[in-house]
């Protein structure tokens, strides 16, 4: 019996003194193959007798089971520092770049469009369009730009050949002209009880004006239009409040200042704390604190009373606001021209 | 408009009030402060909410002085050297100002010269300098003299850009005195938007700042003092046209003495951008200034010889068509017939409204003056302006609008100042010719309509108080208030257009910070959404999934840049371009007519720095139409160009955009739409390859075109090494065709059979045939037609090719036999076999 003993401790020793994968299954060989000593000294159990069978057979397997167990246990530790060194071999520079993805992006007024629509969406103000090429009479006298009138300086016109004397065709100056379709096209489904309207109103407009950083012959604008027996200027300033702040940050204050526009009154232009240097002065803000948002004012008697709606009844506010220039104060960009320029460079970066 | 501080105090008290506090006042209240500018006085610093410039004045460094003596400069002519008093020490001051050589040489000057003197290190404008820069004062030697101080002129105050002489101050400034005590000020740029013209005066602006302070305005100063005869007789007015020229006002000063205005006149024309020219000029500028009403001064003695030495008749009439005038710019005038002359018997004298003529002006000889204040059409001054392409201060205001009420207030304040600067006697009287009396304007208004349109609360008292400081009459009437607009403004309708014009008014004083905000409490809509719009943002993101990038581009070209689009022998289409009446620049004179076009311009942009070009834009193209307004017509445009896939440094180069990639992405597209059984066939443009172009059908309607672009089109851009692949959609045939929605397909719960199929047809054999003649026999258990391989070559033969399919047969219920496959496939093959002559390859 203490012949196995003799054996459990010289094959451990051995087994310790493997160092790799070959050398174990030495050791297998000669530790539990067939001719191992631990194999001739089970098959040498039948010489026994029968009441020291019992006993050496279990010491005998007891033996067995001790050196498979040591034997698996060496295998995985000589694995494990086999996967160990080939890992370490693998180590990649994690620093070069990743892969280039082409990514199909919108363009920075499409997305700013979207978000503004978005957020007007959600206070139940649906998207409007109408065109382009407008004549005279949308575009100015039924929003109360009688002819020669001082404020009509404001707003140089391209002017399309061909046109009506007395009613020329020209490039909509704002998206304002798409307001009495609007009202129109509404009034028109009932006109003794024309059903209340919120809509925004995005879109395409042009001014005569030469190409600079700050102006551009053809500019985005979003023109915004709620009429009903019940609006106010207060929901002016809270539906517009609620607005920016949506947009720039939930806590940014508003400002409304008196303002003139022909188809407003009373009319207002709203500034917002300047985003970036939070109302404390930057360049930005042209050290005001304050940023010049948007355009609005309670729609004019005369522009309901032109688009169906009776102006003793109902009342309505209407807004309008540049997409370029929130783009541009939102992402820091010194020159409008770049939006329609296209340059890849710009574009990739929003 | 310019409103300098100083002139302001006349009228309202404003005494401890902070100039950035009232200039945000005013701008919040709609008389936006452009610009504070400051003459000497002290400069905020911090947040600036408005913006300023200017100087602000060291009072240790710039005082008042006095020149006791002014004496030759040893080397030079042109200087001279000033002994001067600054209160505390002499100095001796070097200067080349032409209004000090007079004195020179007359030894002690009795009394001495009082002007503003700079102290070594004091800030000023740089007199010598093109244009307003600052400069500090050092210590410098001039033509040997030594030189550390200086007598300022107005630039170097920065008082205004003059700078040909210095200034002299009143005989009774004291020496050392601080000049900003003296002459400190503070000049509001006010932007006088079309409805608040009334305020394009020095009043008006009092008017609103004592209404939005509280404070007291003072009356308006119209007395004058009148020790001459009556005028009656003098002088006769005759209006022919009393829509045109509502009101005619003249009146007398005689004997007068023409010659500079006392300092402080020219000192307040300066800051609000005139000229001073002599005291009767002055004095109409100024009156005008002041109270908003343009005057003209005539030199009645010439009148009178015009008249033949009869009572002159000032007539004022329509010009005739073509008729003409030199006025006092020197400028010889035609005249249209809605332009409106103000005439004597011997012929017309000058633009109504506008500027005067040269014969009848005031001159240095002139004794007795005949003062015009008049009231005229707005519209047609502003259409004579714009007719004539001229400018004045006068017509600034009277194309904005000046109330007929304001012309003798005007002419009274003229000839008092006048009278006070010049010395003359005033006739008693004006002779006033008033055919056609303003109306007076009264609306009704009541705590009601504030509730309506502002949403809050406001009793008729606190209305009423508002009102009255701007000048408003109020009488209670029912439950609410009579309100009578005053007679200096044009600005307030009658009826529920005055009432919303009141609201503003009563809105803009009570604050419209005060005003709570709301929500919307009104009924909201029925809404309906924008089925088009919608569509097109669908395409737009599906494109942009696919890495392609949206652009933005004119709508404004060219024709000669549209033409690029096309190759060079083709005749250009013979739709008409919707072209513009007014040119800005001879890039942007049309409408465009191509999309494709906008978008290659921008491919040409970016081509020679990218290996990639893959673009699109969703955008209306212009098409004249007999209708009044063209069409405008949605379209897509994709380009693409370059590598697939951007290069890196590991994977060199991708595949390159060809014809069957721009194929992938139109397929893509119009299935991920859900639009199905669309028929491809080759198509004909001029822009494209003809062998590599192809229009999508759907029925009868096309709805694409797409392929590679012509090889001439091409080389019409510089697109450095790019092949480029183009597709155009129509949308507006789009939005009719994509369905609202469609069916999905269960995942198959069974296994398919999947196998080949390679077969050998004439080259002349569309792929597409194959495919859909393979798809239509295998009908609903062939689940799938893939083609994933073309060959040709030898083996084959000439004028054929191998097609290799994978067929995927499905059945939705059951696992499908190896007999019911087999079958299958000997139909599909039988038919190919036969109607295409398809061989099966081994």
């Amino acid at each position: 019996m203490e012949n196995l003993q003799t054996i459990r401790e010289q094959a451990l020793a051995a087994l310790n003194a493997v160092q790799d994968e070959a050398a174990l299954e030495q050791w297998k060989v000669a530790q539990l193959g067939r001719n191992a000593a631990l194999t001739q000294a089970m098959k040498n159990l039948g010489q026994l007798s029968a009441e020291e069978r019992p006993l050496a057979g279990k010491q005998a397997n007891e033996v067995k089971l001790a050196l498979e167990a040591a034997f698996d246990e060496k295998r995985s530790a000589l694995e494990g520092a086999r996967l160990r060194e080939s890992l370490s071999s693998e180590k990649l520079d994690v620093t070069l770049p990743g892969h280039s993805i082409a990514l199909g992006r919108l363009h920075p007024i499409t997305q700013t469009l979207r978000r503004v629509n978005a957020i007007f969406a959600q206070m139940g103000f649906q998207v409007y369009r109408s065109r382009d090429v407008e004549t005279d009479e949308y575009n100015f006298l039924l929003l109360n730009f009688p002819p020669n009138h001082p404020a009509r300086e404001m707003q140089d016109s391209f002017y399309v050949e061909g046109g009506a004397p007395d009613n020329p065709t020209l490039l909509r100056t704002h998206t304002s002209a798409g307001q009495i379709h609007a009202m129109r096209e509404y009034a028109a489904k009932d006109p003794g009880n024309p059903p209340p309207i919120r809509i925004v109103l995005p879109g395409m407009c042009y001014r005569f004006e030469q190409v600079s950083s700050r102006s551009e012959v053809q500019f985005t604008q979003v023109e915004g239009l709620a009429v009903g027996e019940n609006i106010t200027f207060g929901d002016l300033k809270g539906t517009l409040t609620d607005f920016a702040q949506r947009f720039f940050n939930a806590n940014v204050r508003t400002r409304f200042r008196a303002s003139h526009f022909p188809f407003t009154e009373p009319s207002a232009e709203m500034d917002v704390e300047c985003f970036v240097c939070g109302g404390s002065g930057c360049s930005v803000c042209k050290h005001s604190g304050w940023l010049e948002i948007l355009g609005s004012g309670m729609v004019h008697p005369n522009v309901l009373r032109n688009g169906g709606y009776d102006p003793e009844k109902y009342s309505g506010f209407a807004f309008g606001m540049g997409p370029e220039r929130l783009t541009m104060l939102r992402y820091r960009i010194e020159d409008i021209r770049y939006f329609w320029r296209n340059d890849m460079r710009f574009l990739e970066q929003f | 408009m310019k409103t300098p501080l100083s002139w302001l105090k006349d009228f309202v008290d404003l005494e401890g009030i902070n100039l950035e506090e009232l200039a945000h006042t005013l701008t919040v209240a709609g008389l936006e402060v452009e610009e504070i500018h400051y003459i000497g006085l002290p400069m905020p610093s911090g947040l600036q909410q408005t913006k300023v410039s200017g100087l602000s004045w060291d009072p240790e460094k710039l005082v008042v002085a006095e020149i006791r003596e002014v004496g030759p400069h040893p080397n030079a002519d042109r200087l001279v050297l000033c002994r001067l008093f600054d209160g505390e020490q002499e100095h001796t001051v070097l200067t080349g100002a032409p209004n000090l050589y007079d004195y020179k040489d007359k030894g002690e000057l009795k009394p001495p010269l009082k002007v503003a003197y700079a102290k070594e290190g004091a800030e000023i404008y740089d007199g010598h300098q093109e244009g307003m820069h600052k400069t500090v004062l050092k210590r410098t030697k001039i033509r040997g003299v030594d030189s550390y101080s200086m007598v300022c002129s107005a630039k170097e105050l920065g008082i205004s850009e003059e700078h040909e002489g210095i200034i002299f101050l009143p005989a009774d400034a004291k020496p050392g005195t601080p000049l900003a005590d003296l002459l400190g000020d503070a000049v509001l740029t006010i932007a006088i938007t079309p409805n608040i013209a009334r305020d394009a005066n020095i009043y008006g602006v009092a008017r609103e700042i004592a209404a939005l302070t509280g404070r007291a305005l003072k009356p308006m100063p119209t007395d004058v003092q009148a020790a001459g005869p009556k005028i009656d007789g003098a002088v006769k007015i005759d209006i022919k046209d009393s829509e045109l020229n509502p009101r005619f006002v003249l009146g007398m000063l005689r004997n007068v003495e023409i010659k500079p205005s006392p300092g402080w006149v020219q000192q307040r024309l300066r800051l609000a951008g005139m000229r001073p020219i002599n005291n009767i000029v002055d004095a109409t500028n100024y009156a005008m200034l002041e109270l908003g009403e343009p005057l003209h001064a005539f030199d009645y003695d010439v009148l009178v010889q015009r008249a033949g030495s009869k009572t002159p008749t000032i007539l004022t009439r329509p010009a005739k068509q073509g008729e003409t005038l030199t006025t006092l710019d020197g400028v010889e005038r035609k005249l249209d017939d809605f332009t409106v002359l103000v005439c004597d018997t011997a012929g017309s004298l000058s633009i109504g409204g506008i500027m005067g003529g040269l014969e009848s002006e005031v001159t240095e000889t002139t004794r007795n003056v005949l003062l015009e204040g008049a009231s005229w059409n707005f519209i047609n001054v502003r259409k004579t302006l714009v007719a004539q392409r001229m400018s004045s201060e006068a017509a600034y205001r009277f194309s904005r609008g000046v109330h007929p009420a304001m012309a003798p207030r005007g002419v009274s304040r003229g000839l008092e100042l006048m009278r006070q600067w010049s010395g003359g006697v005033v006739d008693a009287g004006l002779v006033d010719e008033y055919p056609k009396p303003a109306e007076v304007v009264q609306v009704a208004i009541s705590p009601a309509d504030a509730k309506r349109w502002l949403g809050v609360a406001l009793s008729n008292e606190q209305m009423s108080k508002i009102l009255t400081t701007l000048g408003f009459e109020i009488k209670q009437q029912g439950d609410g208030l009579l309100v009578t607009v005053p007679d200096h403004r044009l600005d307030i309708e009658t009826g529920v257009v005055g009432k919303a014009d009141l609201m503003e008014e009563v809105a803009r004083i009570y604050g419209y910070d005060n005003i709570p905000a709301t929500r919307i409490a009104d009924a909201l809509p029925p809404q309906h959404g924008n089925p088009p719009l919608e569509l097109e943002e669908r395409v737009k993101d599906l494109l942009a999934r696919m890495g392609i990038q949206e652009v933005m581009t004119y709508r404004l070209t060219s024709p000669e840049e549209e033409a690029r689009r096309l190759p060079p022998e083709t005749t250009p289409d013979d739709k008409p371009y919707v072209k513009l009446a007014n040119v800005i620049s001879q890039e942007r004179t049309v409408l465009r007519k191509s999309l494709l076009a906008s978008v290659l311009e921008i491919a040409e942009r970016n081509a020679r720095q990218r290996q990639r070009i893959a673009l699109f834009e969703v955008g209306p193209v212009f098409h004249a139409s007999e209708e009044t307004l063209p069409d405008e017509l949605q379209r897509l445009v994709v380009i693409l160009g370059g590598q697939q896939q951007p290069a890196d440094w590991q994977a060199a180069d991708s595949a390159a955009y060809d014809f069957y990639a721009a194929k992938g992405v139109v397929a893509e597209l119009l299935a991920s739409l859900g639009l199905h059984g669309l028929k491809y066939e080759p198509g004909e443009h001029p822009s494209f390859h003809p062998g590599k172009c192809a229009r999508v059908l759907a029925g009868e309607r096309q709805l694409a075109v797409f392929g590679e672009l012509h090889p001439q089109v091409q080389s019409q851009y510089d697109l450095g090494a790019h092949t480029l692949q183009a597709i155009t959609l129509n949308l507006d045939v789009l939005g009719e065709l994509v369905p609202e929605r469609f069916d999905s397909r269960p995942v198959p719960q069974y296994p398919p059979v999947i196998e080949d199929l390679a077969i050998v047809v004439d080259e002349s054999v569309p792929a597409g045939k194959v495919e859909a003649m393979i798809a239509q026999t295998g009908g609903n258990l062939l689940a799938g037609v893939t083609l994933f391989d073309v060959f040709r070559g030898d083996k084959i033969g000439a004028d054929k090719k191998s097609l290799a399919y994978q067929l995927t047969y499905q059945h939705a219920e059951r696992t499908l036999t190896d007999d019911e496959v087999a079958k299958l496939r000997e139909r599909i093959i039988r038919r190919i076999t036969q109607e295409l002559g398809a061989q099966l390859r081994a």
